[in-house]
């Protein structure tokens, strides 16, 4: 009890500490000049909310059920998904692709244009999820590979007249071959050396994108890049070149502006499903448990002859060629590129997806993918505290889970007895 | 000695190919760090299914024996021999793929991952590693696949671990985890089975069955076995020839009666009067 009492009371001062100078200070212009107008009621408010929770915490904890040590341990091994036999997977998995599909017409176009973006964030974490969750690389400067492609198909478009279409592979390739590239003098690092490195790498990126005036545009970036088409057929009100028919004389329907808002979504969706794919599908491959195998033991697979190098090249090339067919579809949706758009703060997001999805769970990563970019929106009135919310969410993710949301599940085998 | 998969999956552990002559032979190896002279001059000549133990005093330079052999150390100076092929200074994992694979002193295992995966990923060199095929589950890649799920399958019934496939290799028992560690090693087809202390933290019982289990490794998979161990009555029961170093110097080669009653080895082990 005394104890109790003791933790309550140095977390009001803490409390008291941290509140003060966000809450209890404000500066108020009063003319030409600013004076400091202390607001005491709301630290103290704070004070006596953070005493009485910390007061009854045992108490609440008894409640839920989870006292002591054995409370604790459950808690490790956390919630989990009900098992579903494989039929039932497929059909569910099938039923919601389907009511993703169909969804877009039905609601409005804000809310499909929130939905477009989370799936380019999915695509990205699920592209991230393969070099830090499979592979355990820490990668600080994933955005630099999503702005690698978003500025091939910009730069394609604007020196050489190219669509999207012909410059998404070459977007990827391009990001791929950065990944390869820098993974080949920096794979030799290892965890916090190779974060730090990667932080650099994200950071020149950005700088070239600057400072390379002639090429990209520096900070003004390229703009009025065109959407994609459809099969070759134009959504826009008249076509761009004389005599070419536009998508909606090809249908013949009225033209409309949501019409290029669902397709976009549909596209971005379609992008993020086939990387769901084949990141789901090579998780399962020779290359994905050597992927798995190097994060847990990078000696061990070295002495069963495993290549350390090749390996982690290959997580490290798959996951920015990802980014890179993001970053093409990026530049595609804004009509604009310009290096603000890829700054740490993005690298920061895409990992917090990561990590709060639980790494190497795909599921998670969607789940986190979808409630990073919803939330926000949702949220506008606090648009301010944005940050702060987000490292709350992070630090009671820690404390409470650090697996991840849904943490990764292994695959078992059946084996005959 | 290349194998091909698919032609010696069945075979491979009822028909040994038990090749002759020499299988390593380590000549004048010397290893320096710094000023620290950790192995010098050791000579050793490992013969096709031979086991050979290695002994000596905590310090005495075994272990660095062991990486250098394995890859994990560039040795200073000495040869390095394979079957007469020249291995000296190879990649770790390069000298693996010659087949030449090791265990560590503490268990290194795939810890998050199910004992079935830790030996699927073993197989990493002899698996079809096509890329197009794996996503597209071609029959080919179908067939890569369950062959290699059949061969862990076959190692852990070897081992007395079938019920344990799909259980985290890091919750195992400790015991559990050493088979498994040799189980790994034993499905990449080794040539030289390096064993780097099996017998640490097992019980009386499990180390019976240790015994047998390396012999039974050498008869009938034909694997040579290059052995680090202190447990003596594991050593002089298995071991048909042993090498004592001190202090990184080699002082006695011989058979178990051999090295029983060396003076100089009595003394390292002893002390001095």
């Amino acid at each position: 009890m005394r104890d109790t009492l003791r933790n309550a009371m140095l977390a009001a001062v803490m409390t008291a500490v941290v509140v003060t100078p966000i809450f209890g200070l404000r500066l108020e212009r009063a003319g030409i000049e600013t004076v400091l107008e202390p607001h005491w009621s709301r630290v103290l408010w704070a004070c006596a909310l953070v005493f009485a929770v910390q007061l009854l915490r045992p108490w609440i904890a008894r409640l839920f059920g989870r006292s002591g040590h054995a409370g604790r341990e459950r808690q490790a091994s956390g919630w989990r998904l009900p098992e579903l036999s494989p039929v039932q997977r497929q059909g569910l998995i099938v039923l919601l692709i389907a009511l993703a599909m169909v969804w877009p017409f039905m609601a409005g176009r804000n809310a499909v244009d929130i939905a477009t973006l989370a799936a380019i964030y999915i695509m990205l974490g699920l592209g991230l999820n393969i070099v830090v969750g499979f592979a355990g690389l820490l990668d600080l400067g994933f955005v630099g590979f999503y702005a690698v492609g978003a500025y091939t198909y910009a730069m394609l478009f604007h020196w050489a007249g190219w669509g999207f279409w012909q410059a998404l592979p070459v977007a990827g390739a391009a990001a791929a071959l950065f990944g390869f590239v820098l993974g080949f003098p920096v794979l030799r690092l290892r965890g916090d050396y190779l974060a730090i490195v990667t932080l650099g790498f994200g950071e020149i990126i950005r700088l070239l994108l600057i400072n390379l005036t002639d090429w990209t545009g520096g900070p003004d970036g390229i703009s009025s890049i065109p959407k994609p088409t459809v099969f070759g057929l134009e959504m826009a009100r008249d076509a761009s070149v004389e005599g070419a028919t536009t998508f909606h004389q090809w249908l013949g329907l009225e033209f409309q502006t949501v019409h290029m808002v669902i397709f976009l979504y549909l596209m971005a969706l379609s992008l993020a499903l086939i990387t769901l794919w084949i990141s789901n599908r090579l998780i399962r491959m020779p290359i994905g448990r050597a992927w798995e195998a190097l994060r847990e033991d990078e000696i061990a697979c070295r002495s069963l002859g495993l290549n350390p190098m090749r390996i982690k090249l290959s997580a490290f090339t798959l996951g920015a060629m990802f980014a890179g067919f993001g970053g093409a579809f990026f530049a595609a949706r804004q009509g604009i590129v310009s290096p603000e758009s890829f700054t740490f703060i993005e690298s920061a997001l895409i990992l917090a997806i990561v990590v709060l999805g639980g790494m190497g769970s795909q599921l998670g990563v969607i789940i986190a993918a979808v409630l990073i970019t919803v939330l926000p929106e949702l949220a506008r009135e606090f648009a301010e505290y944005r940050m702060l919310m987000f490292g709350l969410v992070m630090i009671l993710m820690m404390v409470w889970r650090p697996q991840g949301l849904l943490p990764m599940k292994r695959h078992h085998v059946e084996v005959p007895a | 000695m290349s194998t091909t998969p698919n032609t010696q999956v069945k075979s491979t552990p009822h028909s040994p190919v038990i090749p002759h002559g020499t299988m390593l032979e380590v000549q004048d190896l010397t290893m320096r760090f710094g000023g620290l002279l950790a192995v010098d001059g050791v000579s050793l000549t490992l013969r096709a299914g031979e086991i050979f133990a290695i002994i000596g005093p905590n310090g005495a330079g075994k272990t660095t024996v062991f990486n250098c052999v394995s890859g994990f150390y560039k040795p200073s100076s000495g040869r390095i021999e394979l079957q007469g092929e020249n291995i000296t200074g190879l990649s770790s994992h390069a000298v693996a793929g010659h087949g030449v694979v090791r265990t560590f002193q503490n268990v290194r295992l795939f810890k998050g991952m199910t004992a079935l995966e830790n030996l699927l990923v073993a197989q990493h060199r002899q698996i079809n590693r096509s890329w197009l095929a794996g996503l597209f589950k071609t029959p080919a890649y179908r067939r890569a696949e369950e062959q290699g799920i059949e061969r862990a399958l076959f190692w852990l019934d070897y081992m007395g671990l079938r019920g344990m496939a799909n259980r985290e290799a890091g919750k195992l028992p400790y015991g559990y985890q050493r088979l498994l560690e040799i189980a790994r090693c034993m499905i990449t087809r080794p040539r030289v089975l390096m064993l780097d202390e099996p017998a640490a933290g097992l019980n009386p019982q499990e180390k019976v069955e240790l015994q047998g289990l390396i012999e039974r490794l050498r008869t009938e998979q034909g694997v040579s076995v290059l052995l680090i161990e202190h447990d003596m009555s594991l050593v002089m029961g298995v071991s048909e020839r042993i090498l004592v170093m001190e202090h990184g110097k080699p002082i006695a080669t011989g058979t178990p009666e051999a090295i029983r009653s060396d003076e100089r080895v009595i003394k390292a082990y002893l002390g001095e009067e």
